[in-house]
């Protein structure tokens, strides 16, 4: 399993690989919003947990097809699915790979973005907590979506409708805590509640996710 | 060739024998109730003290709210009973049942949203209830679409049935999180009648009328749709034949 | 004959006409393709049995 992760890695950070995607997309949503909400720094400080924090699920949903599609594509998926490896420890190291070469970035780039948008400075701690607790569990519950529309043609639009509103607990009690954070409160509560669904769906989600790719693979 | 080779599963066969008795009285029932209901409810209830009129749309409220969390129940049910008997009835019942589950769900919105203007003062708030009903609308849609974007009849039963108990878990998940999300704000304007607290004889009675037939509607709808289904499947499979012999 | 609904009268009307728009319409659209589909298929089945 270690081998298909360093190879899913490597597939990224090549030229075309969609690495560095993401980042862009997240730094270019931020930049718009004071275009869209008007530059008052008071204005901003207060939304910029929450910007920050759509900012970067948004990112991440862009990238999710490139989970699956591409080995679905070059039938990678049926030799990985024939091979002795539990379909679940393969959607796991698929989510893995995801993080690593986005989420992993996004919460890096997000206090410096922060910067961009007057983020008060007690903030930048618990954006990068929350983020960093939040976005493996948007990686997993990205590849369930990926799985259940790996066959489809422009499954893109279809995909985000189906992720969306699973990724809404996690972006509550994520902007939450940093939200929190930024005012100067106890983010305790959310970020255990945080914590929380993010290890469920870590533990339980593959089983869903390999269940549905077996079936899209038949 | 055997004829009946093509009805793969008797269950189908049997299922629209046995509704085609049943159903025009439930239909009928439905209508019979919701009309008293509603009529009842509108022309015979006094006002509220404190809510004025506008206490006559919990007639509909209460009732589209209570069949859309129904219908996503029964959505779950029939999927694992498609999961692990495999009946291709329980898929199809599923599927029959969602756009109508929807559409309570959409009812209840509206009717929430306009209940809570003289309240509120806008058409629109993001109270907890109200919130949890817009992401149920959205989790159907998603299933709904996820039916209609897979060809293959077996592969989008069996996706859309991981799909409706993975969604399950989340919108559980996704109450909770909006209630946390929500109590930080004016608390007192959520909206508040809920049956048998303190209400008054004078309205449950009605209330229970109207509830009665919104579910009877729903099954007489749910038994429609699902009738048509079957239908719809066996067409594709006799369509699929004939492309093969030409 | 309607009752008095005082300034409430938007919208109780308004609840009411959408919700019964609304499930007229679903009313509608259920039997209009169910009838559409039974016919579809009814053509089908009769194809099948000239065919044999």
């Amino acid at each position: 399993m270690i081998a298909l992760l360093a190879r899913d890695l490597r597939l990224a950070m090549r030229a075309g690989g969609g690495f560095g995607l993401g980042l862009a997309f997240f730094l270019i949503v931020v930049v718009l919003v004071p275009f869209g909400v008007g530059p008052q720094s008071a204005l901003l400080s207060t939304i910029a947990p929450g910007i920050l924090w759509l900012g970067a699920l948004l990112a991440c949903l862009l990238s999710l097809d490139r989970i699956l599609a591409l080995d679905w594509e070059d039938g990678s998926l049926d030799l990985l699915a024939t091979s002795p490896l539990p379909m679940e420890g393969i959607v796991s190291v698929k989510a893995l790979a995801h993080w690593l070469t986005t989420g992993l970035p996004l919460v890096l780039a997000a206090p410096v973005l922060g910067i961009l948008l007057n983020l008060p400075a007690s903030g930048f701690g618990w954006l990068v907590a929350s983020l960093a607790l939040g976005t493996p569990a948007l990686s997993v519950i990205g590849t369930f979506g990926a799985a259940l529309t790996v066959g489809l043609k422009r499954g893109g639009l279809l995909l985000s409708l189906l992720v969306l509103p699973l990724y809404m607990p996690t972006l509550i009690f994520g902007a939450e805590v940093a939200r929190r954070g930024a005012e100067g409160l106890a983010p305790g509560t959310p970020l255990a509640l945080l914590a929380g669904i993010t290890c469920g769906t870590i533990a339980l989600l593959p089983f869903a996710s390999a269940a549905v790719l077996k079936v899209n693979l038949r | 060739m055997n004829i009946n080779a093509l009805w793969a599963y008797a269950n189908p066969k049997k299922f629209i024998e046995t509704t085609d008795r049943v159903l025009p009285a439930v239909a009928w029932i439905a209508a019979l109730m919701l009309a008293v209901g509603l009529v009842w409810g509108f022309f015979f209830t006094p006002d509220d003290f404190r809510q004025g009129a506008t206490v006559k749309i919990i007639y509909l409220h209460v009732p589209a709210a209570l069949m859309a969390i129904n219908a996503w129940l029964m959505m779950l049910v029939t999927s694992l009973i498609w999961i692990v008997r495999r009946h291709h009835v329980s898929a199809l019942a599923a599927r029959a049942a969602a756009p109508v589950g929807m559409v309570m769900t959409l009812i209840a919105l509206v009717t929430g949203a306009i209940w809570g203007q003289p309240m509120w003062g806008t058409w629109w708030a993001w109270d907890p209830r109200l919130t949890s009903f817009l992401i149920l609308f959205l989790f159907y849609l998603g299933y709904i679409a996820l039916w209609e974007a897979i060809e293959n009849d077996d592969t989008a039963a069996d996706l859309t049935a991981i799909l409706c108990l993975v969604g399950s878990v989340f919108a559980l998940l996704s109450r909770y999180a909006v209630n946390f999300w929500n109590q930080g704000l004016h608390q007192g304007a959520s909206l508040s009648i809920r049956p048998g607290e303190r209400m008054d004889m004078v309205f449950k009675l009605p209330l229970y009328v109207s509830m009665a037939g919104f579910v009877l509607l729903f099954v007489a709808l749910v038994l429609v749709r699902t009738r048509t289904e079957i239908r719809a499947r066996r067409m594709r499979a006799l369509l699929a034949r004939e492309r093969m012999r030409a | 004959m309607i009752p008095d609904l005082g300034k409430y009268a938007v919208p109780v009307l308004a609840s009411y006409g959408v919700s019964l728009v609304l499930l007229a319409g679903l009313v509608w659209a259920s039997l209009h393709r169910s009838a559409r589909v039974r016919r579809a298929l009814d053509e089908i089945e009769g194809r099948r049995k000239t065919d044999g």
